[in-house]
């Protein structure tokens, strides 16, 4: 990328959100509606919702948790995916299990968590978004370790590499794209998880914050809420890019030097 | 005698086993090679040249016979071997860059940081790269890539080098260049070489034995001394009437061996 088309992207990453944002502060400006609050009002609205006391026992543990239980599933799963990639046998005795838990949808854990941890403390919070979070990197782990080119590997034993420079060098380096591709989709469910974990049982949090508000129909603050919930997935989504641009430049330029070929 | 003899393939068998479709791609192969050799193969495509190799390398299992390195039997790769690959593109680790990749197996050497740069960088010199150590391999064009490989080789230094066609990609001077490299450094570090190629000049022009493989299922044809002298030039040797002769004998029995033809049942 070149200095000078920095400006030039930032323009075309800015100028639909721009373009949105405008529509809807002039289509809501005179809008009577209770539940289509004037952008305007909202915006009023949210220094006032959002105190440092929501900080501290909203926003920020519900963030904890979401990060918690995504760390806890990146470990989990590339560990696990990492072991079942690399074993014949290991992947025949667990496929048919993992197509299984891959086809249940998250949110349908929340109740069985509810039902054996309970559901007013952080930890069966965590463990419901750790566990929908898993999956998809631990399938693609597994994928993406199995898919590693033979001839690398080869390369690799003749030189003798040991356990440890092999599963870091080349293991988890050459899988690390498609790693990525099932971190970028946990994310988005560990954002979804994060807000269900938070619905069941007196609790607070973002996303039960959004549901209080919504309930005791304090409309613009649940508009508040909301936007706040989208910023968070903006932020979360650029910080893995930030990763994945430094971690992942060799994919990028090998894909488009072949694609020139 | 045998204390010499660095590899001893006997009776070496090789069939690939997949549901519904056996290869068999070495039937028999015996044959010896002294310690510090020059060996090169040649053989019509798909013979098992590969096979053999990675079969010496310890990457595959035999289905029969016998693989010694300095008399002990090869079940896994050996210390001290080096192989650079025919697919030597995909030999290469996309994610690091061309120093990274020579530099690697030195690391696991446990080669001290300094002693590991100097080595990088007079491999990369010798195979004419001195400035892409930077560059990623997928950067480079296929000649290149080629020579990061034989680099990476080289550096390691190995006590015995197998290389699988590994001037298929480079054009025809850096070829001549790379072939006196090689012939440069056998002689310099005493290394044995076997040395796979297609090109039956480059065959007699590199090695002290030529030996010339059958179709498959694969045996050995004929296994043919290069009486040249031991200094080579690329133009006196290969204008020698002796060069000529041994060269016009492996290219027929490279022509016999693409009809079919086999040595007679022992
Ligand atoms: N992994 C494999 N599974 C099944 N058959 C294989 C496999 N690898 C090679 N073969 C078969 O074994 C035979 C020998 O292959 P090999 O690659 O050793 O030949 P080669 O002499 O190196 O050929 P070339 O000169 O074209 O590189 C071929 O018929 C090939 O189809
Ligand atoms: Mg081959």
């Amino acid at each position: 990328m070149k200095i000078s088309e920095l400006p030039r992207r930032v323009l075309i990453a800015l100028g639909l959100p721009v373009v949105l944002i405008a529509l809807w502060w002039f289509a809501s400006a005179g809008s009577t509606s209770f539940f289509w609050p004037p952008l305007s009002t909202i915006v009023e609205a949210f220094p006032e919702t959002w105190t440092a006391d929501p900080w501290l026992h909203d926003v920020l543990p519900s963030v904890a948790r979401l990060l918690g239980g995504y760390l806890i599933a990146l470990l989990v799963g590339v560990a696990a995916g990492t072991a079942i990639g690399r074993s014949r046998t290991l992947r025949a005795l667990c496929e048919p299990v993992l197509e299984f838990f891959r086809a249940v949808p998250p949110p349908v854990l929340v109740p069985v968590i509810a039902l054996f941890a309970g559901y007013t403390g952080s930890t069966s919070k965590v463990l419901t978004i750790a566990l929908g979070c898993l999956w998809p990197i631990l399938l693609n782990t597994v994928e993406g370790v199995r898919s590693l080119d033979e001839v690398l590997l080869d390369t690799a034993r003749s030189y003798r590499l040991g356990r440890v420079a092999t599963l870091w060098h080349v293991v988890l380096r050459g899988s690390s794209p498609r790693i990525a591709a099932g971190a970028r989709q946990s994310l988005s469910i560990g954002v979804i998880l994060m807000v269900i974990s938070e619905l069941f049982g007196a609790n607070r949090g973002l996303g039960a914050s959004i549901v209080q508000f919504q309930r005791s129909f304090a409309i613009p603050q649940m508009w508040t809420g909301i936007i706040l919930l989208g910023l968070l997935g903006v932020v979360l989504s650029a910080l893995f890019r930030l990763v994945e641009n430094r971690s992942l430049a060799w994919y990028r330029g090998q894909r488009d030097a072949e694609r020139e070929r | 005698m045998s204390d010499t003899i660095a590899l001893d393939v006997a009776g070496l068998a090789k069939t690939y086993r997949s549901p519904g479709r056996d290869v068999e791609a070495v039937r028999d192969l015996t044959f010896q090679i002294r310690r510090g050799e020059l060996v090169c193969i040649v053989g019509p495509s798909g013979a098992g040249k590969t096979t053999l190799l990675r079969c010496i390398a310890g990457l595959l299992d035999l289905s029969g016979g016998q693989i010694r390195l300095d008399g002990t039997a090869v079940t896994e790769p050996p210390a001290g071997m080096a192989v650079v690959f025919q697919e030597y593109g995909r030999s290469l680790f996309p994610w690091l860059t061309v120093r990274g990749n020579v530099e690697l197996p030195l690391k696991e050497k446990g080669l001290a940081k300094a002693a590991r740069a100097a080595k990088v960088a007079e491999a990369l010199d010798a195979v004419g790269l001195p400035d892409s150590a930077d560059a990623h391999p997928w950067q480079l064009s296929g000649g290149m890539q080629q020579r990061v490989a034989i680099a990476r080789a080289i550096a390691y230094e190995p006590s015995v080098l197998l290389m699988d066609e590994p001037f298929a990609a480079v054009d025809a001077q850096t070829r001549a260049d790379l072939e006196d490299l090689v012939r440069t450094l056998w002689k310099r570090l005493g290394v044995t070489v076997l040395f796979v190629t297609h090109d039956i000049d480059e065959s007699v022009y590199l090695g002290q034995r030529v030996l010339v493989l059958s179709n498959r299922p694969t045996v050995v044809l004929e296994d043919v001394p290069v009486d040249l002298p031991d200094d080579r030039d690329q133009l006196t040797t290969r204008s020698s009437p002796q060069f000529t002769k041994i060269r016009t004998h492996v290219y027929e029995l490279v022509q016999s061996a693409k009809r079919g033809e086999r040595p007679e049942v022992r």
